[in-house]
């Protein structure tokens, strides 16, 4: 877990650890289970999850249509796909358009990808904020999951996250 | 789903509704093009000598409606980085958005062009020349200006920075397009001037992805 007070650069670690801004200095390098050094491009495009406050969701959309293009773009199989929809409640939301979502329902559509096409790497950016407590648990659930699957979160927070975590405070 | 095809169908329904869709753009078109040769004098022998050029002029004005939030949404709610991030290349997306853009927007616009042009006196012969001319020139000007679109990213009233940008390189098709379409109606060889045209259109929408790309990675990092 990712601490830091506003502005102390969680978001642009983050980011640049998704190749999405240059850092300055610095490097970023992607060990496969070889330890051996992988393409960062290839690494980033299959194994790796960014879940940011911008969630890229057209609001004039249905909710249906947007997971379902996500989940076209990432890869998802229809299982997967079946599986994101049942764990992160979706089916009721499906045929209204983004724009009437609250803010946790939209935020639960976007987690959705995790499940919908599984990727080793989550970068979470302030994923919980907008959840209630309900489905904070429920996330809890979902990165202990994660975790014990062998995967890795990097998730930036305010709130200590639901699952057993090392915290780094950024900017400090 | 494949990952392009996913991509070209929601960009087709996204260009669609954009600005208004394509009613927006072929209302402006018509009005556009009905007022630029009545600035020149309503007699009907001065409409019809101006009426191809003054159909090319508008459609470079109409093309220009929509472009400005081709990149634009998809850098403020996200959707850029995540199409950065991973599945096909940038370039391919860039291209795949742009072409989508064509065909909710440039292709309506060429299909009215001949109406347009023909209304204002211009010979019904011309007419399937003027779509075919219109839609290669709404081709390079919806690839171009991509490119203008996507250099604009972030900044503020981006509409008429994309507009300087890109209305010079619209010169090339104007000319020829309309160009073109003069040859035939006085008798002469209209091909070169089309295949000029076809040529520049080809042109643009192979390399102006790899410049939307450049633009849009220099925006988001």
């Amino acid at each position: 877990m990712l601490a830091g007070a506003n502005g102390a650069g969680k978001t642009s670690l983050l980011r640049a650890i998704a190749g999405l801004l240059r850092a300055d200095a610095g490097t970023v390098a992607f060990l496969g289970a070889d330890a051996q050094a992988r393409d960062p491009d290839e690494a980033r495009s299959n194994d790796l999850h960014f879940v940011g406050h911008h969630d890229g969701l057209k609001t004039q959309r249905k909710a249906g249509e947007e997971f379902a293009f996500w989940a076209d773009w990432l890869g998802g199989a229809a299982g997967n796909r079946a599986d994101a929809i049942e764990t992160y409640d979706l089916k009721p939301l499906l045929d209204l358009d983004v724009r009437v979502l609250s803010a946790g329902q939209r935020r639960r559509l976007a987690l959705s990808r995790l499940k919908a096409a599984p990727r080793s790497l989550w970068l979470l950016d302030e994923p919980l904020a907008p959840l209630d407590t309900r489905w904070r648990a429920a996330m809890g659930v979902q990165m202990a999951h994660h975790l014990q699957g062998g995967g890795l979160i990097l998730a930036a927070a305010h709130d200590p996250l639901p699952v057993p975590h090392r915290m780094v405070e950024v900017g400090a | 789903m494949s990952k392009t095809a996913a991509l070209f169908r929601r960009e087709l329904a996204l260009a669609w509704g954009r600005g208004g869709g394509p009613l927006n753009a072929l209302a402006f078109y018509a009005g556009a093009a009905i007022l630029l040769p009545l600035a020149g004098g309503a007699e009907p022998s001065r409409l019809a000598a101006v009426s191809t050029g003054a159909a090319f002029a508008a459609l470079a004005l109409a093309s220009l409606l929509s472009l400005e939030r081709m990149f634009e949404r998809d850098y403020d709610d996200g959707a850029l980085d995540l199409l950065a991030l991973g599945g096909p290349p940038l370039e391919v997306a860039a291209a795949i958005k742009a072409l989508a853009q064509w065909l909710a927007n440039g292709a309506p616009l060429a299909l009215l062009s001949p109406v347009i042009a023909v209304s204002l006196g211009a010979p019904l012969a011309l007419a399937p020349l003027i779509v075919l001319t219109a839609l290669l020139a709404g081709l390079a000007m919806t690839f171009l200006g991509g490119a203008g679109a996507a250099l604009a990213l972030g900044a503020k009233r981006g509409g008429v920075l994309v507009a300087v940008i890109v209305l010079p390189l619209y010169a090339p098709p104007i000319i020829f397009g309309a160009g073109a379409v003069s040859a035939l109606a006085q008798g002469l060889p209209w091909q070169p001037p089309l295949a000029f045209l076809a040529a520049y259109a080809l042109g643009a929408a192979a390399l102006t992805p790899f410049a939307m790309a450049a633009a849009c990675r220099n925006a988001i990092g």
